[in-house]
């Protein structure tokens, strides 16, 4: 390697640092405009359901196993269980539905 | 005031428990991937506690390992990591007016997905505390993950690796889904956005976008359609 592995490394945390920290610091007040409120309240639902489908398909190798994690985890999760318990049957789901 | 600042602290400590357990399962993985292209502990270690990004570093420890030049490296992580600039906006909106700048930009050092999900799912106004006190619980996962997976990775049993691969999954769907029941609109938003994430993977002309660029492209156009057909009420920004 001729480049500095330091340096790359340097050079992305003030990337991602920058991108993170601009928003929070200059976006002071309010937003009056109805769209951007509404635009920024759908991000989150937005971005993480395309981060958690299809990947999750394909996390384990198996794509049944991936099917699996995803049904227990809307069912418990519109059931009302917490975050943590989710996530732990639905590793301990996997792993056992594994062993089959 | 100070009493609300250790509250919001101490709440964020809490709900970030089992983020920092899917972290350190996600970042050990991550830190075997990290020695497999030739980085060290220390430098495995160190880019986890200065960047907090899964995909960003994902792609970093490939290009490093690849000699890529600086440029590449920086614009790269630029767009892989872009969608933290509407997380950073949504949180920006939701943040306390009066909260001092220090405040935000010691906040601004963790905007992941996990972290952006808990504290946007907290009541307005948000105490930025509540963010610090997620990042100290969940951070020391990510980091010390990392490490032991560079430094010793062949300990946990494939099966196991295995199992914990959906874990952060599942907490991004635990995150989601709760709000269906008050608001019957986000199935339909929750939905849209996944066949659509899913028709990107499979159609031919689209599937080699890169993962970065497809959750930027997908939640801009999405987010900015259902703000049009469906603006939200006032209260909506409680939730």
């Amino acid at each position: 390697m001729k480049h500095n592995v330091y340096v790359y490394i340097i050079i992305m945390a003030l990337v991602t640092y920058l991108i993170r920290m601009l928003p929070l610091v200059v976006l002071r007040k309010e937003l009056k405009s109805r769209f951007l409120r509404s635009f920024l309240y759908y991000v989150p639902f937005v971005s993480l359901s395309v981060m958690t489908f299809p990947q999750i398909l394909y996390a384990t190798g198996s794509p049944a196993l991936g099917a699996l994690a995803m049904a227990l985890s809307i069912g418990l999760s519109l059931a009302g269980v917490g975050l943590d318990i989710v996530a732990l049957c639905s590793c301990l789901a996997v792993y056992l539905a594994s062993l089959l | 005031m100070q009493l609300e600042n250790r509250k919001s602290f101490i709440k964020g400590l809490k709900d970030s428990v089992p983020i920092m357990l899917g972290y350190f399962a996600v970042s050990f993985t991550l830190g075997i991937n990290a020695s497999a292209h030739g980085l060290s502990w220390l430098e495995a270690g160190l880019m986890s506690f200065l960047n907090h990004t899964s995909a960003g570093q994902a792609a970093g420890i490939a290009m490093i390992a690849n000699d890529d030049s600086y440029l590449s490296v920086a614009l790269s992580q630029a767009v892989i990591n872009l969608r933290y600039l509407l997380m950073s906006a949504a949180l920006a909106l939701k943040l306390k007016k009066d909260t001092s700048l220090g405040l935000r930009l010691s906040m601004s050092y963790v905007v992941s997905d996990e972290i952006f999900g808990i504290s946007a799912l907290q009541k307005a106004p948000l105490n930025g505390w509540y963010n610090i006190g997620s990042m100290a619980a969940a951070s020391p996962g990510w980091v010390l993950g990392t490490i032991l997976g560079a430094v010793m990775g062949n300990v946990l049993r494939p099966d196991i690796t295995m199992a914990l691969s959906v874990a952060l999954y599942s907490m991004f769907i635990a995150v989601v889904f709760p709000p269906i029941r008050h608001n019957a609109f986000l199935a339909v938003v929750v939905s849209a956005s996944m066949a659509l994430s899913y028709a990107f993977s499979v159609i031919k002309a689209l599937s080699g976008i890169s993962y970065g660029i497809k959750v930027i492209l997908i939640t801009i156009a999405l987010s900015a359609f259902f703000a049009i057909i469906r603006p939200i009420e006032e209260q909506d920004n409680e939730a």
